[in-house]
């Protein structure tokens, strides 16, 4: 693959689609969208086979000066190429799940999905400061149209609440981008990996990113778009917003706060930590009190995405493997999830928990995988959701035993809500005559929900696979941070060393026998 | 410096009031039937001058070589830049002209040449490096200014902008007048140079009150000008009352001008004195950005938003000129093409916007639903409104880019970082545009046929802000670090 721009390609093929989707009737659209989005995985499986684990720590890289003051820059390394493959794993089956439930503009639906999925990858694969602030603010502008032009009843109010919060995160990124480009006299991400800010400067540098990271994110108390947005947003919306959007707010921080402004990371984990404890329980109890599926799972979502950040700010190779995994899961958990709902939505076309009831009865396939995915969310061992969660948690603990308390009632709580939420759905008795009239999974339905419960599983009794790629780079992190390692509180202590003669005698007297 | 060194760098200018006078006489022998012929002979005219000023940006003319007229007028790089967007912003408002006045029977011989004495006055303005020059240039530009705005006669709100156009503009020269004679009475000289030099040998004790009066004038009636906030108000009246071919005019070519001035004045006759004039420059800013933005929230009238819309971005360029740099000078130029382009797409767009029977639609709510049934209109206006609010991938964010880029680079953090933040305060009321654009239900008011001119312009500028815009950065800043290196090259 020596020299084959293919990250460029990646980005070319769905904004190619894209382009096309916009003058297509459609049935055509639809097509073309699955088509591109089918070789743009065909790419990533390429991709993912062609890295080279345990190679160089950028592969794959691409330099044109292209522009004036930022170059044209891409490169991957394990991490992103993890999160890629995520993207063009969730992208045609987000297609699949619009196929039918967006009867309108459907030209302008999949244009906008086209064109999300090259600034995703953008985003993952940007090696130049500038070019990934362009690519990660971009992804606005589908987003708000998604949401306001094919989502709910509020997606009005939903649509600006995104809108306008993530660029208000954002925009002050910028500032402390340019900065930085200021002071260390270049825009290449690598290289800024490695610079080593002034403390002080640290600070500032870091509150700016987390502005924008911790939006993304999104953590407790800035999370109050993600509940209205997801509702609001088509299936193939909330899919996306959870499966990859929100991992950018985590992949920032792995890329950009940790290793760049270590001193500031540590100064800052309290804070981490703070909100995320908080956002564990928190958004936890408010999950367990919904009526409303999505919004359910939305709040769920907060409170795993707040597991992330802990481990990303545990400082330990644990912790980081973790929060990746838990990431890469969530992805995958989280979508299926939301395209679950979706499933049921395009037949009654309410999320309301109530109007359902006994699903298990007339739905025993749809029951079966949701079962699984509500088993991977809570964190069963022998599902993705469990490595991530042991990980990350292993992680915290070593810095500190009440964060991993903390955050580990938020596994008994996502397993209060989340069985709540089956036993509501699928068991009980068929209280609604229309909800026990559903037909069960149909073909389309079953190609979507198999290869992400594949995944799921795969992930989850071999992780390795998606460890491998990532652990030099990891480690790498780790070796990057270890300067600025916080102790932890449960300090344990090396008793002190027996004297030689006192503890040879018995095998010596044994010996002696 | 021979005469005809100096006859040749103004030969532009001189080309412009000499083609002016003719078309005038023209204009009177052959009457209003002939008015499209003499648009696009002065159409011609502008795209002329434009081909002789061209040079001297590409050469990067600085220094001794670019004065004229023993220092009253320089004719350099920053001045061709300045010259050439005006030029094409005049010319642009030009084209679009005809067929909105001859709707309402409206269209005269005089419009084209009226433009063209505004044009050639702005010329002045950019390359003046005196006092005299400097303000012979802005009444010319001025005048004619005032009379287009009360084009359409029989229009109230026409005549109401024409007369408070005049009147705030008159209050104006007389504020920059005075501050002009205070600058004299405590410098000496009107020349900027001579201003530059006084005032900084002045600086051993302080510099004098009378002085910094003189400063703080001039700056004042410069911000009428380019309408920055304290000195806006009369923005959305003018802009919302003058026939929309003329609102673009002033939107555009007339802000290129003004601003391209007040860099001039601040950075060179007063470029000693950065630290003097930097906090009123830094009020401005800031306050041009949240009172544009807040102002335009309520706006019915997508004239009058619009209007805001500019307050606004005037604000982000005076960031640029806030930090008193080459590379502060470089953006708020890049900034200024930008800008020219997303405007004259911007109200192309709204004159393509007319009911059934040809009336323009400007009540902002008719637009409900445009996207369904005017869709490449739609994608345009989206286009340029997410460029206003500076999203990338659009060309705007580059305009933004820059500008914030430079402040950093001079050290002004906080000041960027307040202003891009006020910045989110403006990306509401453009993405309440789209949002009417696409998520309401069609309103079908909009729904008139456009004419082919209109439709060409628009998808000249769309091109340009789209992310292909990209493709011209090197090129664009190489034009404006030109102009840039320039205007610091006699500060």
């Amino acid at each position: 693959m020596d020299g084959f721009p293919i990250l460029t390609l990646m980005l070319a093929v769905p904004l190619v689609g894209a382009l096309a989707c916009l003058f297509a009737n459609a049935n055509n659209a639809r097509w073309i969208a699955l088509g591109a989005t089918l070789v743009e995985l065909a790419l990533g499986v390429v991709l993912w086979a062609n890295y080279d684990v345990g190679g160089a720590q950028w592969q794959f890289t691409e330099r044109a000066a292209l522009f004036a003051g930022f170059n044209w820059a891409l490169g991957i390394d394990g991490i992103a190429l993890m999160l890629m493959m995520l993207t063009v794993f969730l992208m045609p089956i987000c297609i699949g799940a619009s196929w039918k439930s967006i009867d309108k503009r459907v030209g302008e639906y999949m244009a906008a999905f086209l064109l999300m999925e090259t600034l995703m990858i953008g985003v993952f694969t940007a090696q130049d400061l500038y070019l990934f602030y362009i690519m990660f603010e971009a992804g606005l502008i589908p987003m708000y149209l998604i949401i306001g032009v094919w989502g709910g009843a509020d997606r009005i109010y939903a649509s600006y609440k995104f809108f306008l919060y993530t660029l208000l995160g954002s925009v002050l990124m910028l500032i402390a981008m340019m900065w930085m480009a200021n002071e260390a006299g270049t825009t290449d991400i690598p290289t800024l990996m490695a610079y080593d800010f002034d403390p002080k400067a640290q600070t500032w540098l870091w509150l700016a990113f987390f502005a924008s990271f911790a939006v993304k994110m999104p953590m407790w108390p800035v999370h109050t778009w993600l509940p209205d947005a997801h509702v609001q947003a088509p299936t193939a919306g909330s899919v996306i917003l959870a499966g990859v959007l929100l991992k950018m707010g985590g992949y920032g921080f792995i890329r950009f706060s940790l290793p760049m402004f270590p001193e500031a990371s540590a100064q800052f984990a309290w804070l981490v930590f703070a909100l995320s404890m908080v956002a564990v329980v928190y958004t936890s109890l408010v999950a367990l009190v919904q009526t409303d599926m999505k919004k359910l799972i939305a709040y769920s979502s907060v409170a795993h995405m707040a597991i992330v950040t802990v481990g990303l700010f545990a400082f330990n190779p644990q912790g980081l493997e973790g929060a990746m995994i838990v990431m890469l899961s969530h992805g995958l958990v989280s979508g299926a999830l939301f395209l679950a709902v979706g499933v049921i939505y395009d037949r009654l076309h309410t999320r309301e928990i109530d109007r359902y009831g006994g699903l298990a009865i007339n739905m025993p396939y749809y029951a079966l995988f949701f079962l699984l995915f509500t088993m991977a969310s809570i964190g069963l061992p022998g599902t993705s959701g469990f490595v991530g969660e042991f990980l990350s948690l292993a992680g915290i603990y070593k810095v500190s035993s009440w964060v991993a308390f903390v955050c580990t009632t938020g596994i008994i709580l996502g397993a209060a809500y989340m069985l709540y939420l089956y036993r509501r759905v699928i068991f009980g008795e068929q209280r609604n005559p229309d909800a026990a009239a559903m037909r069960d999974m149909d073909l389309r339905e079953w190609l979507m929900m198999v290869p992400i419960a594949a995944a799921v599983l795969w992930m989850g009794v071999y992780p390795e696979s998606f460890l491998a790629p990532m652990r030099a780079d990891i480690a790498a992190l780790d070796a990057r941070l270890a300067r600025a390692q916080p102790d932890g509180d449960a300090q344990l202590k090396m008793g002190a060393l027996k004297p030689e003669g006192a503890a040879e005698p018995a095998p010596a007297h044994e010996g002696s026998h | 410096m021979d005469w005809a060194a100096s006859l040749e760098l103004v030969a532009p200018e001189t080309l412009l009031s000499i083609s002016g006078l003719i078309l005038l006489l023209v204009a009177a022998w052959a009457g209003d039937t002939y008015s499209r012929g003499i648009t696009w002979l002065t159409v011609a005219v502008l795209a002329a001058a434009g081909i002789m000023v061209a040079p001297a940006l590409c050469g990067g003319a600085m220094g001794g070589t670019s004065e004229a007229f023993y220092g009253q007028f320089r004719a350099d790089a920053f001045a061709s830049y300045a010259k050439l967007l005006i030029y094409a912003a005049a010319g642009a408002s030009l084209i679009v002209a005809p067929v909105f006045f001859e709707r309402v029977r409206a269209m005269r011989a005089e419009y084209p040449i009226l433009v063209l004495f505004a044009a050639l006055g702005m010329s002045l303005m950019v390359s003046a490096s005196d006092m005299i020059t400097l303000y012979i240039g802005l009444e010319l530009n001025s005048l004619a200014a005032y009379v287009l705005a009360a084009f359409i006669r029989n229009d109230e709100r026409s005549a109401e902008a024409g007369l408070k156009y005049f009147v705030l503009g008159a209050l104006a020269s007389g504020i920059m007048l005075f501050g002009m004679s205070l600058i004299y009475g405590f410098t000496g000289t009107t020349s900027f140079a001579g201003i530059s030099a006084a005032l900084d040998a002045s600086t051993g004790g302080g510099l004098g009150m009378g002085a910094l009066f003189g400063i703080t004038f001039v700056l004042a009636g410069l911000a009428f000008k380019i309408s920055a906030v304290p000195f806006h108000m009369w923005t959305p009246d003018v802009y919302e009352g003058a026939p929309t071919p003329v609102t673009m005019f002033f939107a555009t070519a007339p802000k290129v001008a003004a601003l391209a001035l007040t860099m001039r004045v601040a950075l060179d006759a007063f470029g000693s004195q950065a630290d003097t004039w930097r906090q009123i420059v830094i009020f401005a800013a800031l306050a041009s950005i949240v009172v544009g933005a807040l102002g335009a929230i309520g706006q019915q009238n997508i004239k009058r938003l619009l209007a805001y819309s500019s307050i606004n971005n005037v604000g982000f360029m005076l960031i640029g000129l806030a930090a008193a740099t080459p590379q502060g000078a470089s953006a708020m130029l890049v900034y200024l093409a930008i800008y020219v382009a997303m405007s004259v797409g911007g109200f192309v767009a709204v004159l393509m916007l007319k009911d059934a029977d040809g009336e323009p639609v400007e009540n902002i709510a008719d637009l409900a639903g445009l996207s369904r049934h005017r869709k490449v209109l739609s994608l345009c206006l989206a286009m340029i409104m997410f460029s206003l609010a500076g999203i990338p991938p659009l060309f705007g964010f580059w305009g933004k880019f820059v500008v914030f880029q430079s402040a950093v680079s001079a050290g002004l953090v906080p000041l960027a970082a307040i202003g891009i933040a006020a910045s989110v305060i403006g990306a509401f009321y453009y993405i309440k545009i789209v949002k009417i654009l696409y998520f309401d239900e069609p309103a079908m008011k909009a729904v008139g046929k456009s004419d082919w001119m209109h439709q060409a312009l628009l998808a000249l500028s769309a091109l340009v802000i789209s992310p292909l815009g990209y493709l011209l950065t090197l090129w664009l800043g190489g034009l404006a670090d030109k102009a840039a290196a320039a205007l610091f090259f006699s500060a």
